[in-house]
């Protein structure tokens, strides 16, 4: 028991498990799922399918902060990304071709990819600080995605676009399978190679880590590649699903989404070690929630507040120090110098 | 390692003037087209100048006016709307772009008080800080027009007339042709609502009007309502919860043209036929938002017209030929059932 509750995945799953419950509580029918049409439906599918593109963009989060970086223009990227694929495919004659369709989806990761080399060049060739030099390219970015799409919604007709964000393969939406493709590749490279040591060691410190032979602004580089790479993807996914793309509105805030599922999942913002595992599950938490909160049907006043007090719930449970106070308050309740304290104070 | 570093500042460098090579093409065009404003104004006040202020018969009405930006199509159409029915008129138009900063929009009404044009007219950028400026033109006897957004100066005395869309009146416009449709009903109707942004005056507006009318029947209930923030993507994401947290949905009533147009995906993806398993009501007419009710997808579109030129050119001429003008005018806005939308389709401008 003591060896699982230190498991890095036991409170987040813990969170989670308390919001399925509620939901199981309040509506049994939440977890029921039909076949429909040949693929499945239900609020679980929708979470996933929803959740896709912050779970990925998280993914990529994950990495840079595990440098102790951080990607604020991940919501631009997103926006950027739908904003070139859906230009591209709105000027074609045939907006269903799939050469059409893959031109336009190479086009805007080939960006993508620019955009986080961009950024890696800033943090680790020009020293700039993370936060700030990834700061120029979410305000920038917001403006090119404004200026890809003229300020209007780009509306595509394209069924073979549409089938990455909204369609299904094997009963699934097809965006589950993208995502789970990306973080087994993200496993795999971390994890079965030694560039996830790699990045670890240079989140902690890349001075040491360049003495000690490891290439520090070549591994800042790629995973800022990595994390803008996600975001472009997650900027398909977003896009395909509503078949549209909206430069002012499409990622907005999800930067901070992506931040706070990387920190919920366990990974500290000090960089020097991560859990990608954990970011899958603290995405999930943050679109359980939402999906929850359209539910039960809080008034859209109070929504950000409810939000607020849940995502505060999660942060001071996940906290070491918070907990260990608190247990030691318990046990100490019944001091009588403490009820003197107490009573003093008041 | 040295030979990266190189590589990467060479590389930095190279991408950072490309950047800043663009900007200042982009700062360029602005000066250039804010050089070329300038001397408009300026050969105008010479114009102005030279005729000795003298107002002479047949000389063309000359109109201020200071547009917020380009922010959205309904922006675009906004602006075009003015400029073509100004030259219609055969009025001398100054025209101004704020691109969305209050110092700007000031600058432009510094800028025509000092021409001294006949009528101002502007959308204001934000609501308040408006009294100073509008003073100045006030004793400068020029009359103001505002447009599309409303200032919260108490002094009404400042500006003669507000032409704009009435969010409670659209509204209840919706309301209206849902209790027209369910006139008969015996049983109770479940109403999901889409509203916009939270604290915004059109999502405030719009529900409180579509409430105030659907309450003298008692079997329209709400049983929904949640914040789509104007968008599409929203909108689909908030209308499968709605789905599944209530089995029972006999209409749909969105804010927006988009908010409807995603709701729409998500019904289809429920198996269910937008327009006819679930009725939706939308606001705003938008090119894609009519193809859906044209393709009996929105059964009812309220417009939210943006070209209120015509409405804006009328009232400058009254104001100059002395007549008084209602404090408010209503832009003149229709509404569309889908066989409408169908006929209007091809001639919507925006």
């Amino acid at each position: 028991m003591n060896r699982m509750m230190k498991h890095y995945l036991f409170w987040p799953l813990c969170v989670l498990g308390a919001l399925l419950l509620f939901n199981l509580l309040y509506s049994p029918d939440f977890f029921s799922i039909v076949l429909r049409d040949g693929h499945l439906y239900g609020s679980l599918i929708d979470i996933l399918n929803f959740g896709a593109p912050l779970v990925l963009v998280a993914i990529g989060m994950t990495l840079v902060i595990a440098t102790k970086g951080i990607d604020l223009s991940v919501g631009s990227i997103v926006a950027i990304s739908g904003a070139i694929a859906c230009l591209s495919i709105s000027k074609g004659s045939d907006q269903s071709s799939l050469g059409l369709v893959m031109t336009a989806i190479l086009s805007s990761l080939a960006l993508s990819l620019v955009l986080g080399l961009w950024n890696g060049f800033l943090v680790a060739g020009a020293g700039i600080q993370p936060i700030i030099a990834t700061l120029i390219l979410m305000v920038a970015g917001r403006g090119i995605a404004q200026l890809v799409t003229s300020g209007q919604i780009i509306t595509v007709d394209s069924s073979t676009y549409e089938y990455i964000g909204a369609g299904s393969l094997a009963t699934l939406p097809f965006s589950i399978f993208i995502v789970t493709a990306m973080l087994i590749v993200a496993l795999l490279l971390t994890r079965k190679t030694a560039l996830g040591l790699f990045i670890e060691s240079v989140g902690s410190n890349p001075t040491a880590s360049r003495l000690t032979g490891i290439r520090s602004n070549m591994v800042i580089i790629s995973v800022y590649i990595f994390c803008g790479l996600c975001a472009g993807i997650a900027g398909l996914l977003l896009s395909s699903n509503v078949s549209s793309a909206d430069g002012n509105n499409a990622g907005l805030w999800y930067e901070l989404d992506a931040i706070l599922a990387v920190v919920i999942g366990g990974t500290s913002l000090n960089g020097g070690r991560f859990y990608l595992m954990g970011t899958v599950i603290g995405a999930l938490i943050i679109q359980t929630l939402t999906t929850t909160i359209y539910m039960i049907g809080v008034p859209p006043e109070i929504t950000l507040v409810v939000k607020s007090v849940v995502v505060l719930a999660v942060c001071l449970i996940q906290s070491e120090t918070f907990r260990s106070t608190i247990m030691t308050r318990w046990k100490t309740r019944n001091y009588p110098g403490e009820k003197e304290v107490v009573r003093h104070v008041r | 390692m040295k030979k990266i570093g190189k590589i990467g500042a060479a590389l930095t460098l190279s991408l950072m003037m490309i950047m800043i090579s663009a900007c200042g093409n982009g700062n360029g065009n602005n000066g250039n087209a804010a050089a070329g404003n300038n001397k408009a104004e300026a050969t105008a006040a010479a114009e102005t100048d030279t005729t000795g202020n003298d107002k002479e018969a047949g000389k063309p009405l000359v109109l201020g006016f200071s547009q917020v930006g380009a922010e959205s199509g309904w922006r675009s159409a906004n602006t075009k709307s003015i400029q073509e029915s100004a030259k219609e008129a055969g009025y001398d138009l100054k025209f101004s772009d704020a691109q969305q900063k209050q110092e700007n929009q000031i600058k432009a009404l510094r800028s025509f008080i000092q021409q001294k044009v006949d009528v101002i007219a502007f959308s204001p950028v934000v609501e308040s800080g408006w009294d100073t400026v509008l003073k100045e033109a006030k004793d400068a006897g020029i009359p103001v027009v505002l447009t599309d957004r409303a200032v919260d100066s108490k002094d009404k005395s400042l500006y003669v007339t507000f032409i704009g869309s009435d969010f409670v009146e659209e509204g209840r416009k919706a309301g209206q042709w849902l209790s027209d449709q369910y006139k008969d009903a015996a049983e109770d109707v479940n109403i999901v609502e889409l509203q916009g942004t939270t604290g915004s005056a059109p999502a405030n507006d719009r529900k409180s009007g579509f409430a105030e009318v659907i309450a003298s029947n008692p079997h329209l209930k709400v049983i929904a309502s949640q914040t789509g923030d104007f968008t599409r993507a929203k909108g689909k994401e908030v209308m499968q919860a709605f789905l599944k947290a209530n089995k029972d949905i006999d209409v749909l009533y969105a804010h927006n043209d988009d908010m409807a147009l995603g709701a729409i995906q998500a019904i289809e993806a429920a198996g269910l036929k937008p327009g006819v398993d679930i009725k939706i009501i939308s606001v705003d007419a938008v090119k894609d938002g009519m193809q859906a009710a044209s393709e009996g997808k929105i059964n009812f579109i309220v417009e939210c017209n943006p070209l209120l030129g015509p409405q804006l050119m009328e009232a400058a001429q009254s104001i100059v030929d002395g007549k008084t003008l209602e404090p408010r005018i209503v832009t003149i806005e229709s509404t569309f059932t889908s066989e409408q939308a169908k006929e209007v389709l091809a001639s919507r401008q925006y």
